[in-house]
């Protein structure tokens, strides 16, 4: 078989808003490439919806700081205090550079950025939600992606569209370039660079119930722990309180942050008994384990596994008027049916296709979705990848967006943070990998280069077992959604290892139907399921491991927070044959020390 | 419920023809055409061939013909079809055929980018550093055309880019509406000179059959109509 080999000085994998990001910044400064098993405008990027956080406070007082204690907080004290602080003060300048490339952000009537509260995002004088997401209507993640592409396009970015990435290309300890394949074709490429941005996004693909994208498989994580480098935090994953109940779809907490309220089965809203100041909108975690606490105690709707989401405008007024809820000008808040249509269209349509429900008229089912990898390929604020817990540097390789763990969102993400965090890190990530590339000399490739994503692909292609992929992967969504999901304990997290070693074992016996060359997603399914399974075992041995409840880990049999022994990061190497190794590296506290979390 | 698709399948290192193949399954009504390919893919012939991403309606990877309809498989659930018969699943027209329901989408993004699908204004930015303003009102202009997700349903829905490719299409038109019409953009002359051309917009026959298939209820013709009037009157309102 033929490769076909390019050149470019920095490669960049995953053509989401992190990656298009990068390719501006990098494509400045040197020769740059993007390579995206998707079309770059089909990233998940574009389906996040509520907004995108800076304390520019067009609305109403918001500062910088407030941002980062607020983030700190909700991280649970597990965010790097240094890299949250670089995140939330950069804010205002990226989000003004978002504006300045056309970005389509609502309008205050004064011609502003329009804001909106989110969960977690508190006034620090009065503790009561603050204005800080500035958004496009509910498709703010989609004016991102698009924009960006946009912008891409206008500074001829090269892009090597539906070709997926497979391997890692690494010469003395240093990134050299990647192997793909063309999805169109079949032919197997070698990308040869000076510098390699891995932005490839997230992997709730692992669980069954989820907002993610079927490309979300985690590909460039996995690739990364194949070549012996460990994965950060992999315990901490995100469940969004409000997925489509069976679906998973995602309902933006902007529905809460319009004053929308959760509603159990009593009709009560639920959520003031366990955040007396912010109720609905507290941070995921809090949220989504309250939902589910809800549900175990028998008032789930109808005795069913979800809960209600309400924002028909007679129920936001309800309690708007009781929570004391006012506009900018000190009136009180109110809406109407008309006005929540506006402001959540996409909302509104996903209700009516997917459930056949008008929610200005209904309220909505919702469930816990897993939604986003706090944890990830370990980076500093240069977005540098690093190989172990001393920070040494992996030269020429970076990581940035949901892929990668700084630590900015440590163990719970706030809302909009994900997107702040793909612009922020994204840019440095361009800027730094060119600025390496401009100091570097394309390191000599090995004739052996592409052998190990060939040998990949063709134990898959020439397995004759009796599996089916998809069992193997219906058994990993469930076991990872029932023992590794919102609550833990011990024993059930061991069953899901144990299961997931089991699967792995299963998957060399698969076999595939389609052999052929073209577009041949029955190979490259099998293969993403194959990443799945690294990381779930991956997850699964961190978060058996931490005997403690932090953030999105929650574990009934260590319930409580223990600053003690567990204030610090997860390190984790697959060593082969299910040798997970764990290391451990101190958290980065500047300002904040840790406290107990009321909301 | 049992259901049976009828899949026009095409695998180019095998069949000289695209031919039709036929599948029976159990489903729920509020399966989406999408989870029913998938099962089909899982359980019965993991060669049939399309793409897929979000799930929800929102990346675009989804377009294909669903009983003659360019229709999003992820936003189509088998209680609005109906079920009682065959439900036919073909790829999108006017593009050349890669495997199954997988198009060659080349020249789709190859018109996208000769509309200048992206902001220009090298005017002076406002001097705090701070955002370009711009009204509730005068953001409004532009909203619906802002939606797009390039899935390409309105353009090879379209019976002039059936008959020649080089017509720019209704979604082209539609990304050059949403900077045509945004008053912080400034390159609106350059846009409307292309989309005067003769690949641009007076090749629309204003069959509507770009509204209709459009997944975001995106108001096409009306777009395309509002390109054609400045262009003819030289103003932007």
């Amino acid at each position: 078989m033929s490769i076909k080999t390019h050149q470019f000085e920095v490669v960049i994998v995953g053509g989401g808003g992190a990656g298009l990001m990068a390719a501006l910044y990098a494509s400045k400064g040197a020769s740059t490439a993007v390579i995206s098993k998707l079309y770059p405008s089909r990233s998940h990027t574009g389906a996040a919806q509520g907004g995108i956080s800076a304390a520019i406070g067009n609305l109403e007082e918001d500062h910088p700081e407030w941002h980062t204690y607020d983030t700190v907080k909700g991280s649970d004290y597990l965010g790097d205090q240094d890299a949250i602080e670089f995140m939330c003060y950069k804010a205002p300048e990226l989000i003004y550079e978002l504006e300045h490339m056309g970005l389509p952000f609502d309008r205050t009537k004064e011609g502003r950025i329009l804001q909106r509260p989110f969960g977690g995002h508190t006034n620090n004088k009065t503790g009561k939600p603050v204005r800080r997401a500035c958004h496009a209507a509910d498709r703010t993640g989609h004016m991102i992606l698009q924009t960006l592409y946009q912008q891409c396009i206008k500074n001829n970015v090269n892009f090597f569209d539906e070709f997926q990435v497979l391997d890692l290309i690494m010469v003395n300890g240093k990134a050299a370039g990647v192997v793909a394949i063309e999805l169109a074709t079949g032919d197997i490429h070698v990308f040869h660079a000076k510098a390699v941005i891995i932005t490839t996004g997230g992997w709730g693909r692992m669980w069954e119930i989820t907002s993610n994208a079927y490309a979300y498989t985690g590909d460039g994580a996995a690739m990364v722990l194949r070549k012996g480098l460990p994965l950060q935090d992999m315990e901490f994953f995100q469940f969004h309180p409000t997925g489509i109940y069976k679906l998973g779809i995602l309902i933006t907490e902007g529905v809460r942050g319009e004053g929308g309220v959760l509603i159990n089965d009593k009709g009560e809203r639920f959520m003031e008994k366990y955040a007396p100041t912010v109720k609905d909108l507290a941070s995921r975690d809090v949220v989504s384990r309250a939902m589910y606490i809800e549900m175990k105690e028998g008032r789930g709707i109808n005795g069913q596994r979800y809960l209600y989401l309400d924002v028909r405008p007679e129920t936001v007024n309800k309690y708007a008027k009781i929570d004391g809820r006012t506009n900018p000008d000190g009136t009180p808040y109110q809406v109407t049916g008309e006005e929540i249509l506006h402001k959540l269209p996409d909302i509104i349509d996903f209700c009516k296709t997917y459930l056949g429900i008008d929610p200005i008229k209904e309220p909505m089912p919702v469930q816990p979705t897993a939604h986003y990898a706090m944890g990830g390929i370990p980076t500093n604020v240069k977005t540098e990848v690093l190989s172990d817990e001393k920070g040494t540097v992996v030269p020429g390789l970076y990581a940035a967006g949901e892929t990668a763990c700084v630590s900015v969102h440590g163990a719970n993400r706030l809302g909009t943070n994900s997107l702040l965090d793909l612009v922020v890190f994204g840019k440095e990530a361009g800027i730094h990998a060119a600025e390496y590339a401009r100091g570097a000399e394309f390191a000599p490739l090995p004739d052996d280069a592409a052998d190990f994503a060939r040998a990949q692909l063709d134990s898959i292609r020439n397995s004759k077992g009796n599996e089916r992929v998809a069992d193997i992967a219906a058994e990993m969504k469930q076991v990872m959604m029932d023992k590794v999901g919102v609550f833990r304990v011990e024993e059930g997290m061991q069953e899901a290892l144990d299961k997931i070693r089991e699967l792995k074992e299963r998957f060399k016996h698969i076999h595939i139907d389609d052999t052929g060359k073209v577009f041949n997603t029955d190979l490259l399914t099998a293969w993403e399921v194959s990443n799945l399974l690294d990381l779930a075992e991956i997850t699964t041995a961190s978060a058996l491991a931490r005997k403690e409840s932090r953030g999105a880990h929650s574990r009934d049999d260590y319930p409580k927070r223990d600053d003690q022994n567990w204030l610090k990061h997860t390190l984790a190497w697959a060593r082969g044959d299910g040798d997970i190794e764990l290391r451990y590296k101190p958290v980065v506290i500047t300002k904040y020390e840790p406290k107990e979390r009321v909301y | 419920m049992q259901v049976t698709l009828k899949i026009l399948r095409y695998n180019p290192e095998k069949d000289a023809q695209p031919h039709y193949e036929r599948y029976s399954l159990d489903a729920e009504p509020t399966d989406r055409i999408l989870d029913v390919l998938e099962k089909i893919k899982a359980y019965q012939d993991g060669t049939l061939t399309f793409r897929r991403s979000c799930a929800h309606g929102i990346c675009g990877s989804c377009a294909m013909r669903i009983n003659g309809r360019n229709r999003l498989a992820c936003k189509t659930l088998l209680q609005t079809l109906d079920t009682s018969k065959e439900i036919t699943i073909e790829p999108i027209l006017g593009l050349p055929k890669v495997k199954d329901l997988v198009v060659d989408m080349t020249v789709f993004f190859e018109n996208y980018r000769k509309v200048m699908p992206y902001f220009i204004n090298d005017e002076p930015l406002p001097e705090d550093g701070r955002e370009r303003l711009q009204s509730p009102e005068e953001r409004e202009r532009f909203d619906d055309t802002t939606k797009c997700i390039l899935c390409g349903a309105c353009t090879t829905a379209c019976p002039t880019f059936w008959g020649d490719n080089q017509y720019l299409g209704p979604s082209a038109i539609v990304n050059a509406h949403r900077f045509i019409f945004d008053s912080r953009d400034r390159g609106a002359a350059e846009r409307l000179k292309i989309l005067a051309g003769n690949n641009g917009v007076f090749r629309c026959r204003t069959a509507f059959n770009c509204t209709e298939a459009c997944p975001r209820e995106i108001k096409i013709t009306k777009a395309i109509a509002e390109v054609k009037r400045a262009i003819l009157t030289g103003r932007l309102d």
